[in-house]
C-alpha cells in the first residue's frame, strides 16, 4: 500500500466517545430544561426569536452529531437536507394550506428517505471522499431549487414567504413565544429520541462501525444497513430542523441553504464537542452569536475576527464544550470534597 | 463692541425667551415614534459586508460617511442621525435576524436601503406587519412598487422592467423595423428585463426574433452568440451581468457581427466591462443611465458632482469615485435626508412613508440632469427615468432626452 493511501484511510478517525459520556446527567438536564423554559418569559421578542433559532440550529447540529459522533461518517451536505426540509414545510403550508405542525413529520420523512437514498452510493466512500460527495450535494442544492421545472412550487429565485402561526387555543402569548415553546417541545422530543437511539442496539451498532468497521461486521453488524440508516436519521432530523427554520424565519429561498450553512453546522458540531449531544446547543450558540460579536468588534474585519475567535476555541479547547463541561465537573467535585 | 461673554449671555437669554414663547406650540406639533427624539433619529440598515456580494458593502460605508457629514453640518432639523448598519452576508435568514434586531433591540425609526432581492423579500412581510418603513431598498426588482399590498416598502433605483421598457421605447422610435435578438441571464434579473422589453414593445413584440438564455454557471456564452447571429437579427440586446457582457462584446467582434448592440445598465461599467472587452470592440454600443459616472470628465465642473467629490475628500477619502456603488450610496442617503427634512417635527413612521411618497422633482447631486425623483400614494418607484448613451472613444456620450420607463404614457 502506498503512503498516500495509508494517509487517506487513516485520516477520518473520530475519537471514540463512550456512550455514557454522550449525554448529560439527570441533574444538569433538569437545570438546562428549567432555564430553557423560564428565560423566554423575561426577555424581548427579538431575543426569543434568537433563542428559537438557537434550538433549531441546535437540532441540526445534533443530527450531524449522530452521524459523525455516532457512526463516524462525515457530512458537509447537511445544508441540502435542511433546505429540503424547509422547502417541504413551506410548500405544504403555502400551496396545500396544511397546518404547520403537520408539515414537520412529513419534512422529516422526506428527508429521511432522501438521506437514506443518498447513503446508498455514499456507502462505497469513506472519510474525506464521503465528505466530498456530500459537499457536492450541498453545492448542487441551491441551484436545483432554482430550476425552472420546480418554479411553480418553489418560487424560483424569489423564494416563498411563509405565514407565521398564531398561538392556538387563544393562548395569551406572542407568535414568537408560542413558536419558541413549540420548537422547544419538538427539540426535547428529538433529543430524547436521539439519546435513546444511541443507547439502543442500533446505537451500539453505529458506534461499533465508528470504532472499527471490520470488527463490527465480524460481530454480525450489517455495516451497509446501519451506515445508510445513520444517514437517514441524521437527514430526517435535519429536515425537521429545516421545517422549523422556515416557519421561524417566515421565508425560504435557495440562497439560504448554501454550503456556508453546511460548514456552519459542521463548525457548531466541532465547537460543541464531537459526539457529545448536549454540546449541540453550545455549538449552535457559537454559530449564531459569535459572528454578531465579531461584527461588533470590527465591521470590516468581522470574518477575520471570527476566524481568530474560532482559532482560539480550537486551540484552547480542542474537544469543544465537552472538555469545558468535564473540567467544570472536576472543579465542582473538588469543591464538594474540600 | 460687546465682549464674547456678553454676546453669549444675550444669545442665551434670547433663546430662553424664544423657547418659552414657542414651547407650547412646538410641543403640540412634535410627534415621535420609536427611534426618534428631540436630539436623534435612529436609522437602521442591512448590507452584505461579507459573503458573495460584499463588493456592495461600499454602499453602506458611503451612507455612513454621508450621515457623518450631515451630523457635522448640524443634523436634520437639529437632530443627529444615528446610523446602525449590520452585515447579513447576503443570506436571507441572517437578514431576518438583523432586521428584527434593528426593530426590536435597537428600535430604529426606519430600515433604510437594505440590499439584495432575496434579503429584502425575506424581511418585507415582517417589516410591513410591524409597520416599520422599509425605505428605498437597494434592488432593481419590480415588486417593490406595490403600495397596495406593501404600504411600508419602497424602492429607489429604476427597476429592471422599466429599464427594459425604455429600450423598447427607444427602438420603436429609432428603429421600428428592428429584428431583435435577446440574450438574457436565466434568473429573475434577466426575466425582469425581458418582460419590460416585451411590455414596452406591446403589440410589436414580434420584433423580437430570437431569445437565448444562459446560466451563470456556463463558462462561456460564445455558442449562444453564434446562434443568435444565424437568425439574421440586426439588433442585439445583451441582458447580461458584467463578465458575460464583456464576453459577448468580444465574441461579436470576433465573428464580425455588427448589429445595433444594447448593453443593460448593470453592465455599462467602463472599468469592469468595456475596458476588458476592448475599447475598439465597444464603439457604438448603447446603454442607459440614471446616475453620473464618477470616471467621466464631463462632470468635473458639474456643481452636484463637485459637492460629491468634496464629500469624498473630507468624509470618505478611502472611497473610490470610479465605483458606481459610491455614487449610488451618496444618492440614496441624500434622498433619505431630504425625506427626513420634509418630515419636520412629525417623526412618526407613518409620516416618514407619507413624505417619502410625496417627493416632487427631487434631484440628488449624483443623478443625471433631467432625472427627477417623483413619488405618490400610488407610485412607490422613485427613479423611473433614464437617458440613452452611446460609447465613443473611452467614455459614454449621453444623447436624447431622459426617457421615462413608466407603463402608462
Amino acid at each position: 500500500m502506498s503512503a498516500i493511501q495509508e494517509v487517506v484511510t487513516e485520516a477520518p478517525t473520530v475519537e471514540a466517545v463512550p456512550k455514557r459520556a454522550m449525554t448529560l446527567g439527570a441533574g444538569s438536564s433538569l437545570v438546562m430544561l428549567a432555564l430553557l423554559i423560564l428565560v423566554p418569559l423575561f426577555v424581548k421578542n427579538f431575543i426569543i426569536f434568537q433563542l428559537t433559532m438557537l434550538l433549531i440550529y441546535g437540532l441540526a447540529v445534533l443530527a450531524l452529531n449522530i452521524l459523525t459522533g455516532g457512526s463516524g461518517q462525515f457530512s458537509l451536505g447537511q445544508s441540502a437536507f435542511y433546505g429540503v426540509g424547509a422547502y417541504t414545510s413551506a410548500i405544504l403550508m403555502e400551496h396545500a394550506g396544511m397546518n404547520y405542525a403537520l408539515t414537520l413529520p412529513i419534512a422529516g420523512v422526506i428527508c429521511f428517505a432522501f438521506g437514506f437514498l443518498f447513503g446508498q452510493p455514499a456507502l462505497r466512500l469513506s472519510g474525506v471522499y464521503l465528505a466530498l460527495a456530500t459537499f457536492a450535494l450541498a453545492t448542487a442544492m441551491p441551484q436545483l431549487l432554482k430550476l425552472g421545472y420546480f418554479e411553480p412550487w418553489t418560487g424560483g429565485v424569489q423564494g416563498l414567504v411563509v405565514t407565521k402561526p398564531d398561538a392556538p387555543f387563544g393562548l395569551p402569548m406572542s407568535q414568537d413565544m408560542w413558536l419558541y415553546y413549540f420548537t422547544l417541545a419538538v427539540t426535547i422530543a428529538i433529543y430524547i429520541f436521539s439519546v435513546n437511539l444511541l443507547k439502543s442496539r442500533s446505537g451500539r451498532a453505529f458506534m461499533a462501525i465508528r470504532d472499527n468497521e471490520i470488527a463490527a461486521s465480524a460481530m454480525g453488524v450489517d455495516v451497509a444497513l446501519y451506515k445508510t440508516l445513520a444517514f437517514g436519521v441524521s437527514a430526517g432530523i435535519t429536515g425537521v430542523a429545516g421545517g422549523l427554520g422556515a416557519i421561524a424565519v417566515q421565508f425560504v429561498a435557495p440562497d439560504s441553504y448554501t454550503i456556508t450553512l453546511a460548514i456552519s453546522l459542521f463548525l457548531g458540531m466541532v465547537v460543541g464537542g464531537v459526539g457529545w449531544l448536549p454540546g449541540s446547543i453550545v455549538g449552535s450558540a457559537f454559530i449564531i452569536f459569535v459572528p454578531n460579536i465579531a461584527e461588533g468588534i470590527s465591521k470590516g474585519l468581522s470574518g477575520a475576527v471570527f476566524g481568530v475567535l474560532l482559532f482560539l476555541v480550537i486551540f484552547l479547547v480542542p474537544h469543544g464544550a465537552r472538555q469545558v463541561a468535564i473540567v467544570a465537573q472536576q472543579m465542582l467535585g473538588k469543591l464538594k470534597k474540600g | 463692541m460687546l465682549s464674547r461673554q456678553e454676546l453669549r449671555i444675550a444669545a442665551f437669554s434670547t433663546a430662553v425667551i424664544l423657547l418659552s414663547a414657542t414651547s407650547g406650540a412646538a410641543l403640540a406639533q412634535k410627534k415621535y415614534d420609536t427611534g426618534a427624539t428631540d436630539t436623534e433619529i435612529k436609522i437602521g440598515n442591512i448590507m452584505p459586508y461579507s459573503g458573495p456580494a460584499s463588493a456592495y458593502g461600499v454602499i453602506g460605508k458611503t451612507e455612513e460617511a454621508y450621515f457623518k457629514k450631515i451630523n457635522a453640518e448640524g443634523g436634520v432639523n437639529g437632530r443627529k442621525i444615528d446610523f446602525v448598519t449590520y452585515d447579513d452576508g447576503y443570506s436571507p435568514p441572517k437578514a431576518v435576524e438583523q432586521a428584527r434586531k434593528l426593530v426590536e433591540s435597537d428600535e430604529v425609526l426606519v430600515v433604510f436601503n437594505p440590499l439584495g432581492t432575496p434579503s429584502n423579500s425575506a424581511i418585507q412581510k415582517y417589516l410591513n406587519s410591524k409597520k416599520v418603513p422599509q425605505l428605498f431598498v437597494a434592488t432593481g426588482a419590480t415588486k417593490w412598487n406595490d403600495p397596495k399590498s406593501f404600504p411600508w416598502t419602497m424602492g429607489w433605483q429604476p427597476s429592471y422592467q422599466s429599464e427594459g421598457r425604455i429600450y423598447a421605447k427607444f427602438l420603436l422610435k429609432e428603429k421600428p423595423d428592428a429584428k431583435i435578438a435577446v440574450l438574457f441571464q436565466n434568473d429573475d434579473f434577466g426575466k425582469d428585463y425581458l418582460k419590460g422589453l416585451k411590455d414596452g414593445l406591446g403589440a410589436k413584440a414580434s420584433m423580437i426574433v430570437a431569445e437565448e438564455s444562459y446560466e451563470t454557471t456556463e463558462p462561456t456564452i460564445d455558442n449562444h452568440i453564434v446562434k443568435l447571429k444565424a437568425t439574421g437579427a440586426d439588433t442585439f440586446m445583451s441582458v447580461t451581468t458584467p463578465k458575460f457582457a464583456a464576453q459577448a462584446i468580444k465574441k461579436l467582434a470576433e465573428i464580425e457581427w455588427k448589429p445595433l448592440h444594447i448593453v443593460v445598465n448593470v453592465s455599462a461599467s467602463v472599468g469592469s466591462v468595456l475596458k476588458p472587452a476592448g475599447f475598439e470592440n465597444s464603439q457604438g454600443i448603447l446603454s442607459a443611465a440614471y446616475a453620473k459616472d464618477g470616471a467621466d470628465s464631463q462632470w468635473d465642473n458639474d456643481p452636484g458632482m463637485k459637492k460629491f467629490y468634496a464629500f469624498l475628500e473630507k468624509y470618505y477619502p478611502e472611497g473610490n469615485k470610479l465605483d458606481g456603488s459610491v455614487v449610488y450610496g451618496y444618492g440614496a442617503a441624500q434622498t433619505l435626508v431630504k425625506v427626513l427634512q420634509m418630515c419636520g417635527d412629525d417623526l412618526t413612521r407613518a409620516n416618514v412613508m407619507k413624505q417619502a411618497a410625496s417627493l416632487k422633482d427631487f434631484t440628488p447631486d449624483t443623478l443625471l440632469p433631467g432625472v427627477k425623483i417623483n413619488t405618490s400614494d400610488t407610485d412607490f418607484a422613485p427613479i423611473e427615468q433614464l437617458q440613452m448613451m452611446r460609447f465613443k472613444g473611452e467614455k459614454w456620450d449621453l444623447f436624447g432626452d431622459t426617457i421615462s420607463g413608466e407603463l402608462n404614457n
